[in-house]
């Protein structure tokens, strides 16, 4: 038994369990999210189930509980007429269920999915002189309302330019008269000539808009639900038709793509629980970018002095405890941390400086993705400190003996051996840092990030880059629909998805990083013989 | 015994006067007393921490690195005193180049190898730089082995190679002075026997001082020798003397193996 232990092997089993654990426990939450994530835009039948006591209900079988009694739960959409969007049903109460070829499901804008069959499609309430089947009426109908506004988004997009240009010739003139000096009248007078000019323009615009909107909810269609419950809806509401039942796998393919690239490129709709992430990827990729724009080469820098120049000591020896420490304390404390120092110090503090004639409406003095990215810089520094400091210890003392004995300074040593050998121990400390940051939500919610941002924060708008702007992050909007959206159940989905979306992002930035420092390891491999 | 006199009575390049050195408190050199013969190879023998490594790093000043070491005496080169405050150590280390005992070929081609000391001097044109590749890499005999490869990873040389590489790197910038830290004690004999050939090339343009503990090496390159012992300098003499008749009784016990 003695020996048992000597040789070693129970320790070897132990690790090799230990990472093994690991392995599985990630793999479980991978395999979780990505099934549920992915199978989320897959049509699904919509089945249509006779109840006993002759009820009539069709919807999504989401959910199958083998509990005693068995029971299966419907999303059966229809919000407006249903008040919710699922139901669970006694299994014994089902005395038939079928897959109708002709249940339809209209996406719409509001109110959530509506299952139910086709009846007429009508304009102003006339229905439409040529006969034929209601589906393909529908089809026709809605490809042509689909086709108008695009046009009515081409108005929406001059009145939102012409609305900021407002802005910004109000804003002239408030900047003018704060400075309240002689001659400003004049000035001021003639803004206020074009001010008035451009609100006549987007006023005529948004008369414009109107007559289109009005003349597009003219065309309805009229369905009913499973149970025959009619009800009129605009065509112009509708976002998306299809017959889950009649679909090849061909057309849920196409359907799947379509549903992936909304997922990718649109606006979120229904207090974000539907629509598109794209402001929201975007958000998340262009902070952790700043961040990581803040934090490297100021954590590099750093640890060139720490390791380089610094005289080893007491002194040396406290900042680096007080940097590994500083990567323990809970991210909350970095966003109360951002909201006092960056947000009311000094973003206060610039808008006193830069843009008093603003106040009281805070410019830099509230969250925005410039102080979410320092507040996040600031958490993962200690990281790239760490890391570089570990990777320019680990080069050999003969490259710096090397380079000095041939007459090169510090400096020169520095930046062009010891950093380029660095570089695959920084890239690993910017990868870890990034895909922290890009995780990380707590200090966002006090720094900068909002449920719903109106605008990107880059946009074709001088000067571009909108550093005072709220954005929007994956992270936080897993919270905010998983947990605060008035539907949870209906945007559960959603969660997956955007975990798996937060995953993928993560993942690809580390991979790509990763690329890079295989490239440079080769390149500054030291030779081992 | 010490002597400011170069044995070979040659001129001197290197005049070593009343040099000791401290690690904090703890004295490694104490009173040294050495002229460095002109274009002639020196070697430093003694037992394993006797101190002349140390000696030789203070010949370019690389004990400037460590921080407790502390130098009190004169060394000068040509005339010029080192250890001065006024001495640009840059400018003396282009004069008084140096190779390692571990070859440290660095993460680059061969040829910015070679060329990294005039890098750093600013020098970029491309015809001197093709030059002094070439000049360095034959002076150090490794043309022919490498001239195909030129812009290929130094990192894949063999030791001897990269110790080569090395030793051409430190004669690219034209060093009055080449230091070696015991250069062959990580090589094979073959490669051992490679480097001492290029030493007996090397002092025919550069005065060469070189550390070794391998007395057959000592007494088959170089031309004067110094035995150290505990920090001191014991006996300094012409090779031939030193190891056939040395003056010094611990000097006959050590050459003939009675102890270090």
């Amino acid at each position: 038994m003695k020996h048992f232990w000597l040789r070693g092997e129970p320790q070897v089993i132990a690790t090799a369990a230990a990472l093994g654990i690991t392995l599985l426990l990630t793999l479980t939450l991978v395999i979780v999210v990505l099934v549920n994530g992915m199978g989320f835009f897959w049509p699904a039948g919509v089945a249509r189930a006779v109840l006993k006591d002759g009820t009539v209900i069709a919807g999504e079988i989401t959910a199958r509980e083998m509990g005693q009694p068995p029971r299966l739960q419907f999303k059966v959409g229809n919000r407006d007429l249903y008040g919710q969007d699922f139901r669970w049903v006694d299994r014994a109460e089902i005395t038939s269920l079928s897959y109708p070829s002709d249940l339809i499901v209209l996406e719409r804008k509001e109110h959530g999915n509506f299952y139910g069959f086709t009846k007429t499609v009508s304009v102003d309430g006339e229905q439409a002189a040529a006969g034929g089947d209601p589906a393909q009426r529908l089809d026709a109908a809605w490809e042509q309302v689909a086709g108008k506004s695009k046009t009515a988004s081409s108005l929406d997009k001059q009145v939102s330019d012409l609305t900021y240009q407002a802005e910004r010739i109000r804003q002239q003139m408030t900047r003018l008269s704060h400075d309240d000096r002689q001659g400003n009248t004049a000035t001021i007078a003639a803004l206020k000539g074009r001010l008035d000019g451009t609100l006549a323009r987007i006023d005529g615009l948004a008369e414009q808009q109107n007559g289109e909107a009005t003349e597009l909810r003219r065309a309805t269609v009229t369905v009913a639900d499973a149970s025959g419950t009619g009800k009129e809806i605009p065509i112009a509401d509708i976002v998306r038709i299809y017959r889950p039942n009649s679909m090849t796998v061909w057309a849920k393919t196409m359907y799947y793509l379509e549903r992936l690239r909304e997922l990718l490129f649109d606006e979120p709709r229904e207090s974000n629980t539907e629509g598109g992430l794209f402001p929201a990827i975007f958000g998340t990729v262009m902070m952790v970018l700043l961040m990581t724009l803040f934090s490297l080469p100021f954590g590099v820098i750093a640890a060139v002095y720490l390791r380089e120049y610094a005289q080893e000591g007491f002194l040396v020896r406290m900042v680096r405890i007080a940097v590994n420490n500083l990567a323990g304390v809970p991210s909350i404390v970095y966003g109360v941390f951002g909201l006092g120092f960056f947000v009311y110090g000094i973003g206060s503090g610039m808008d006193r400086l830069f843009y008093p004639e603003r106040l009281p409406t805070p410019t830099f003095g509230t969250g925005g993705i410039l102080w979410s990215s320092l507040t996040l810089a600031l958490l993962t520094v200690p990281v790239i400190i760490v890391a570089t400091e570990e990777s320019l210890a680990a080069i050999p003392k003969g490259i710096r003996e090397g380079s000095l004995s041939l007459g090169a300074t510090k400096f020169q040593t520095l930046t062009r051996l010891l950093l380029p050998m660095a570089t695959p121990g920084i890239m690993t400390g910017m990868i870890l840092s990034m895909a922290r940051a890009a995780g990380e939500v707590a200090p966002l919610m006090l720094v900068g990030v909002v449920k719903l941002a109106p605008s990107l924060p880059l946009d074709m708008r001088f000067p571009y880059f909108h550093m005072d702007r709220k954005f929007m992050h994956l992270g936080f909007h897993i919270y905010d629909v998983g947990f605060q959206s008035p539907n949870v159940e209906a945007a559960k989905p959603m969660v997956y998805v955007t975990t798996l979306l937060l995953l993928a992002i993560v993942i690809a930035a580390s991979s790509s990083a990763i690329y890079l420092r295989t490239i440079m390891k080769k390149r500054y491999t030291t030779r081992t013989f | 015994m010490a002597s400011n006199e170069s044995p070979l009575l040659d001129s001197t390049i290197l005049n070593i006067r009343d040099l000791n050195l401290f690690y904090g408190q703890a004295q490694a050199l104490s009173s040294i007393n050495l002229a460095i013969p002109r274009k002639k190879v020196t070697a430093f023998i003694g037992p394993s921490g006797c101190g002349k490594s140390t000696l030789l790093r203070c010949l370019n000043r690389m004990n400037d690195l460590i921080d407790i070491v502390r130098v009190a005496g004169s060394i000068t080169l040509d005339g010029e005193e080192i250890n001065s405050p006024a001495m640009d150590v840059i400018n003396l280390r282009r004069r008084v180049g140096m190779v390692f005992q571990q070859s440290n070929p660095f993460p680059k081609s061969i040829y910015e190898n070679v060329i990294f000391g005039l890098r750093i001097a600013g020098i970029n044109n491309k015809g001197t730089l093709d030059e002094t590749v070439e000049r360095s890499l034959r002076g150090a005999a490794i043309w022919d082995e490498v001239k195909d490869r030129l812009h290929e990873s130094a990192l894949g040389l063999s030791g001897g190679q990269a110790q080569r590489i090395c030793i051409a790197r430190a004669i690219a910038v034209n060093p009055e002075v080449i230091l070696m830290d015991e250069p062959c004690s990580a090589l094979d004999p073959i490669a051992t026997a490679k480097i001492e050939e290029l030493i007996h090339e090397l002092k025919k343009l550069f005065t060469v001082v070189i550390v070794t503990h391998n007395m057959q090496q000592a007494a088959r390159v170089s031309d004067c020798t110094a035995f150290l012992y505990m920090g001191e300098l014991i006996e300094f003499n012409e090779t031939r003397k030193i190891f056939t008749n040395p003056d010094n009784a611990q000097t006959e016990d050590y050459i003939t193996g009675r102890f270090g």
